[in-house]
């Protein structure tokens, strides 16, 4: 069974203010209902608006509520959590990876904008040889194959031990593009299974850096060469 | 070959000009493919293995040069002309005199004469680099082939040649430079001496009996065409630049295509799908190649922008 996790992580820097009662505090909100909340003063600020944020949880039982200002107009949503259910956990260990690198997300970009869309997995292959970072497609038409050479000054980080070929449902892997879109570096590991991970290192308006994190478990049908 | 899947290979004229150094494209007889590769900026490779079939290909007979009339002028001058007419026309008229170029919408002799909206457009041949009629014919063809084709002719930046002979036979359009020779055939509407007497705009004439034309037969129609039996999307519209260059370099001469063009008398039987316009899609032929520019061929020159002018006139054509 394929799956993705998707994780969006926020070190407590980034925000203005960060105040936690307990160790941990877990609960579950429909995302669509947070994003409509988000976005309730329209999806883009004019230059020079910005929209101000407070998120407060009184505890287990209690509503989510969000204060959003902008312009002097405050909104107050409420939105029920629900009892957080386990998150899939892929138990992907950095000790575990057997090949790492790091690219400008510049020339990534470009080639997920270009991605045959009829082919049902992207495959991946990360070599310390020939041909050393391959995206590959497989549609109607043909198959693609995209090269990053170790030496491009697009990587900026190779290390390959093993190589390694994984498929990956494209289904999957197409929402990550906009983690990517936002991203200027992208860090992309497998492990010894073959599971996948995309680090996407976003920085926001204000400088702030932080991490998208995507995991997707590879199509099983295809062996690990 | 689809033409969607080369396509893709370029689908971005942005990202290409920008970042493709060079492309490199191999032909695997054995493998039936064909190889794109673009080395691009950052050592960046991209490969793509495209699948193609064989198929038959018919062949085009004609020849431009014994055509009576022929025209020569800055795509843009024709595509200021098309813009006048609603996008979902089928059909154009092009009609010549001795100093004028008429556009006319083409309208079916079946639809409602008084309902219909007619437009005409008319260009004076001092709007053209090159103007020659030796007969004022009248010839009618499919409109959506010709704005697909200016679009390319414009993007090349080079002009457009215009040559054909009494209706029925093919319009050609070209353009050529010194290492590109695009040749495009479209089948006109054969002449039907009891209707088609150059004058579209005869709401009051009671419409001729359909019979005459309805029961044309395919002998009327000379088709010039590419009909490539292959599935999927057929050949319809100009290839992008880059295929037409199949040897990378301005001073390599392929095979001259010309000579492919004079070969089968076969085509007459192709059939007609719907013979009461003129076939579209299918039939319409391109030729590239890098060749030398044949001796007879006007020699391009260094265009100015031209203008359209409408005709407001009410006169008739001769």
């Amino acid at each position: 069974m394929s799956r993705r996790v998707f994780r969006g992580q926020k070190k407590a820097e980034i925000f203005q203010e960060f105040t936690i009662k307990e160790d941990s505090v877990g609960f579950q909100v429909n995302l669509t209902v947070l994003l409509d909340c988000l976005n309730i003063f329209g999806g883009s600020t004019a230059p020079g608006v910005s929209t101000a944020l407070r998120m407060c949880y009184k505890g287990y039982g209690h509503p989510l509520t969000l204060f959003l200002e902008e312009g002097g107009v405050v909104t107050v949503c409420k939105i029920n959590t629900q009892e957080p259910e386990e998150p899939v956990d892929f138990d992907f260990c950095s000790t575990n990876v057997t090949n790492k690198v790091i690219l400008q997300s510049e020339s990534l970009k470009e080639a997920f904008s270009e991605l045959d869309m009829t082919s049902e997995v992207l495959q991946i292959t990360m070599s310390p040889s020939q041909p050393y970072f391959r995206l590959s497609t497989f549609g109607n038409s043909g198959n693609a194959h995209y090269d990053y050479p170790k030496d491009s000054d697009m990587m900026e980080l190779f290390r390959c031990t093993k190589t390694q070929t994984n498929r990956y449902k494209m289904s999957l892997l197409k929402p990550s593009t906009k983690a990517l879109a936002l991203s200027c570096k992208v860090s992309v590991r497998t492990d010894s299974r073959g599971f996948l991970s995309l680090q996407y290192l976003v920085r926001n308006d204000d400088g702030q850096i932080c991490f998208v994190e995507y995991f997707c478990c590879p199509d099983e049908d295809v062996e690990e060469e | 070959m689809a033409i969607k899947s080369v396509q893709a290979v370029f689908r971005s004229l942005a990202t290409l000009e920008k970042t493709v150094e060079k492309c490199h494209i191999e032909l695997d007889e054995q493998k039936n493919r064909l190889t794109f590769t673009l080395h691009c900026k950052h050592g960046l490779m991209k490969t793509h293995n495209l699948s193609f079939q064989d198929s038959e290909s018919l062949q085009a007979v004609f020849d431009k040069d014994s055509y009576g009339n022929a025209f020569r002028s800055h795509p843009r001058l024709l595509v200021d002309t098309v813009v006048h007419f609603p996008p979902s026309l089928d059909e154009v008229t092009v009609s010549v005199s001795d100093d004028r170029m008429w556009f006319r919408n083409h309208v079916e002799e079946e639809a409602d004469q008084s309902k219909a909206m007619l437009t005409e457009l008319c260009l004076a041949s001092d709007e053209f680099d090159h103007f020659a009629v030796q007969v004022h014919n009248s010839i009618t063809f499919c409109l959506k082939e010709l704005r697909g084709l200016l679009v390319f002719a414009e993007s090349t930046g080079l002009p457009i040649s215009m040559y054909f002979d009494e209706p029925g036979s093919p319009v050609v359009l070209s353009v050529t430079d010194s290492v590109l020779e695009g040749n495009f055939v479209l089948a006109t509407l054969s002449d039907d001496p009891n209707h088609r007497k150059n004058n579209t705009r005869r709401a009051r004439t009671p419409p001729p009996p359909p019979d005459d034309f309805m029961n044309d037969d395919i002998d009327s129609y000379l088709i010039a065409m590419d009909t490539s039996i292959a599935p999927g999307p057929s050949a319809t519209g100009p290839p992008t630049p880059p295929l037409a260059d199949s040897i990378c370099s301005k001073q390599a001469a392929a095979a001259n295509h010309r000579t492919r063009l004079h070969s089968e008398e076969e085509e007459e039987d192709d059939e007609t799908v719907d013979s009461s316009r003129p076939p579209n899609k299918k039939f319409c032929s391109l030729f590239f190649g890098s060749v030398f520019p044949p001796s007879s061929q006007m020699t391009t020159q260094p265009v100015t922008s031209q203008e359209v002018l409408a005709s407001d006139s009410e006169d008739d054509v001769e």
